[in-house]
């Protein structure tokens, strides 16, 4: 097995009714993924419920609460590998109350599989996931057309499917669209091509998964380094080391380099980029690694360091964003909220409610409240300036969470416009 | 400091273990700078082996910002709790450990057979060595591949002041942006590792050329056959009637409970015969390995709810 491959995460979205834990069984089991012991267990619980062949569905049911209801309550990450890449999917129910699943899923993943039934077409579920999916910003998108073994493997029947996708896609924010017509039950097209349906000269779903250019997916232009923990050994040898570990969340840096450090506008130049490992010259998105800078100037967590000849962030203490209400307690817009954003924890308000947008109609209404699962355009006060970058121009310094100070829990996801 | 010449990561590619490393790094980091008071849980098996080189990565030239605590069953196997012992003393770390006869001693635990596993009984002294220290976050090198139940965990996992998930009532988890945040008594355990399956474990250790227990090496042993799998014969667990001792060439995949963890038989005697063998298999780690897995569908989830790791 070899460990020259690249990891490419993915979820999955469609409901029990259009197969989808049957293609995510059929991709796992087509792809060797799947060991003796977990398809003697499954083939048992298919024979006990009366199924005439093993159920490939049954691989992705975890939890007992899920066994005894027949439903998914959370998303579960599963892994397989092939020759040329790690996969990790994010696997999502479909159910209308589990948006926040499906949002949660999607704010790590490179690329979406939206499932459609062929029979019955794009419907208001596809819409709101393919929304959802280009809400977070997901790169790819792959419409799989299953069930084509119950429409006579039509061509017209697909054409007429992805003609209407497309239509209702343009308006979406959705750079990179893939159609593939399968049948998760038998496998036509997941792994192996179909010889039922030869009008499709296309990808096969795996082969898609595992050729979708993924390096550009990362901003490469604009340098960011959130500072997430600042490393002082204090030790005869280290004496005087001071290095700001974090990750580099887009961009890169060398040796060398001027970065100018945020909010504060204090400049510096990079004297050493140091890892476990040895010295790097050149560091990029995605290392973890630790800078230390030619003068001593005062940094601490939640700072970052940018290149001054690029793109600028903001350093504001006031932003619009979209945001998801996760929580089942509503938004109280009276109250404070914390916002963890980067590796900055503030107090923040909520200073505007714009308005609602309806996930199956994409239609904006006015809103006074906020819900679980509710997608609403707010604006938002924070103590302390924040720097940040429109989400779409990068997913990791435009995304935030919201934490209700009293629970502890996560209550809200957000993207900065 | 070493300086590596010409290094361009782009050349050579960021491979998948390159991402789940820096994943790893970010995920200790944040623990590190966000929680109050952390510890590591270290078992000496090779998980928790991969995580405290990932800690190096994290932390170093400093020392690690959170002493390793494990919980010893006084089950294991000698050769685990002596690479144990040697790792953390390599390292200069701060080992810390308590075991599950100081719980029965204190009456916490009762054992009504020796022979049988202790894994149920570990999240007891867990939770007491919790609370003896006061730990807010306790990091452990769990994996989301071993198990179904593990499979819904999140990275960052809540416990409340009885140490139980709730895996219907777990806080959302989205993009790297961990809720580290507890109230006083209760406790996250936190994944750094969850992302990672046992064949990017081999990968890791074979990259990284870490040292592991021996008996993750093929080795002549002691067996008996009960129920399709190999039992280790030790002073724990005894042949019983009609048994036949066998001498066989094995190796473990998972290094837990001596009284619960079965050998493969095997061959390899090196990191890259065992990547080799782990790409060949056909049967999941616990599936292979884990006796007290194999009770129930959910025995996992049920230990889980109960504070277990």
């Amino acid at each position: 097995m070899s460990t020259n491959t690249q990891l490419l995460r993915f979820i999955t979205a469609g409901s029990v009714d259009d197969g989808k834990s049957t293609l995510i069984g059929r991709l796992l089991y087509d792809s060797k993924s799947i060991f003796e012991d977990q398809y003697s267990a499954i083939s048992k619980s298919s024979e006990k419920r009366g199924q005439s062949s093993v159920d490939l569905s049954l691989l992705t049911d975890g939890l007992q609460a899920e066994r005894e209801q027949g439903i998914t309550i959370d998303v579960a990450y599963r892994y397989f590998a092939t020759p040329k890449r790690k996969f990790i999917i994010g696997d999502t129910p479909g159910h209308e109350q589990y948006t926040r699943n499906m949002v949660t899923a999607a704010s790590t993943a490179n690329l979406a599989i939206i499932l459609v039934d062929a029979r019955r077409g794009v419907l208001t579920q596809t819409r709101r996931h393919s929304y959802l999916a280009s809400l977070l910003g997901v790169p790819h998108v792959v419409l799989a057309v299953n069930k084509m073994d119950m429409v006579d493997y039509s061509k017209q029947r697909f054409e007429e499917i992805i003609g209407e996708y497309k239509r209702f896609a343009a308006q979406l924010d959705l750079p990179d669209v893939h159609c593939v017509p399968l049948s998760a039950l038998n496998g036509d097209n997941v792994v192996e091509k179909s010889d039922a349906m030869d009008w499709y000269i296309g990808p096969t779903l795996l082969e898609l998964l595992e050729s979708i250019e993924v390096d550009r997916d990362v901003n490469t232009a604009d340098f960011r380094f959130p500072v997430q923990w600042v490393c002082r050994p204090q030790t005869d040898e280290y004496h005087d080391f001071r290095g700001f570990a974090g990750r580099i969340e887009a961009g890169e840096v060398s040796v060398g380099d001027k970065v100018t450090v945020l909010p504060s506008g204090r400049t510096s130049r990079v004297k050493q980029i140091y890892t476990y490992d040895g010295g790097l010259q050149t560091a990029f998105a995605p290392q973890s690694v630790m800078l230390t800078l030619e003068d001593e100037i005062d940094i601490s967590r939640g700072d970052m360091f940018i290149k001054a000849n690029a793109h600028l962030p903001k350093v504001q203490k006031e932003f619009e964003a979209n945001l998801c209400w996760l929580s089942e307690t509503p938004l109280d817009m009276n109250r404070k909220y914390l916002v963890k954003h980067t590796a900055c924890m503030v107090k923040s308000l909520f200073a505007r409610l714009d308005y609602g947008v309806d996930v199956n109609t994409l239609e904006k209404h006015a809103a006074d409240k906020l819900n679980m699962n509710d997608i609403a355009r707010v604006g938002i006060r924070v103590q302390q300036p924040l720097v940040f970058d429109s989400y779409d121009n990068d997913r990791a310094t435009g995304s935030f969470i919201v934490i209700d100070e009293a629970s502890n829990n996560t209550v809200a996801a957000g993207m900065i416009i | 400091m070493r300086l590596m010449e010409n290094v361009d990561l782009r050349k050579h590619g960021f491979t998948h273990l390159d991402a789940l490393e820096s994943e790893s790094i970010h995920i200790m980091r944040e623990v590190a700078a966000e929680c109050k008071n952390p510890a590591l849980l270290f078992s000496g098996g090779k998980d928790s082996i991969v995580m405290l080189r990932l800690a190096e990565k994290a932390f170093r030239p400093a020392k690690f910002p959170f002493p390793l605590v494990h919980i010893d069953t006084e089950h294991n196997f000698p050769e685990v709790i002596e690479c144990r012992d040697k790792l953390a003393l390599d390292l200069g770390e701060r080992l810390i450990v308590r075991s599950l006869e100081d719980s029965i001693r204190r009456g916490s635990i009762v054992i009504r057979d020796e022979s049988k596993p202790r894994n149920p009984y570990q999240s007891v002294t867990l939770l007491e060595t919790i609370a003896e220290f006061g730990f807010d976050a306790c990091m452990g090198g769990a994996r989301r591949d071993e198990e179904k139940a593990r499979a819904k965990e999140r990275i960052f996992s809540f416990r409340d002041e009885f140490g139980q998930w709730d895996p219907k009532n777990q806080r959302p988890e989205l993009w790297d942006l961990y809720n580290t945040r507890v109230h006083p008594g209760e406790n996250i355990r936190v994944f750094p590792i969850s992302n990672w399956t046992e064949m990017d474990i081999w990968q890791y250790i074979e990259r990284e050329n870490l040292h592991i227990p021996s008996i993750y090496f093929a080795h002549e042993r002691e067996i008996v056959r009960r129920n399709g799998q190999l039992v280790p014969v030790s002073h724990l667990v005894k042949p019983k009637e009609g048994e036949v001792v066998e001498r066989l060439m094995v190796r473990f995949r998972t290094v837990g409970d001596m009284t619960c963890t079965a050998p493969v038989a095997s061959t390899a005697c090196c990191v890259r015969e065992i990547v080799e063998e782990t790409a060949a298999t056909r049967i999941t780690e616990r599936g292979a390995t884990r006796l007290d897995d194999q009770t129930s569908d959910v025995s996992m989830e049920l230990r889980k709810k109960e504070g277990y790791f």
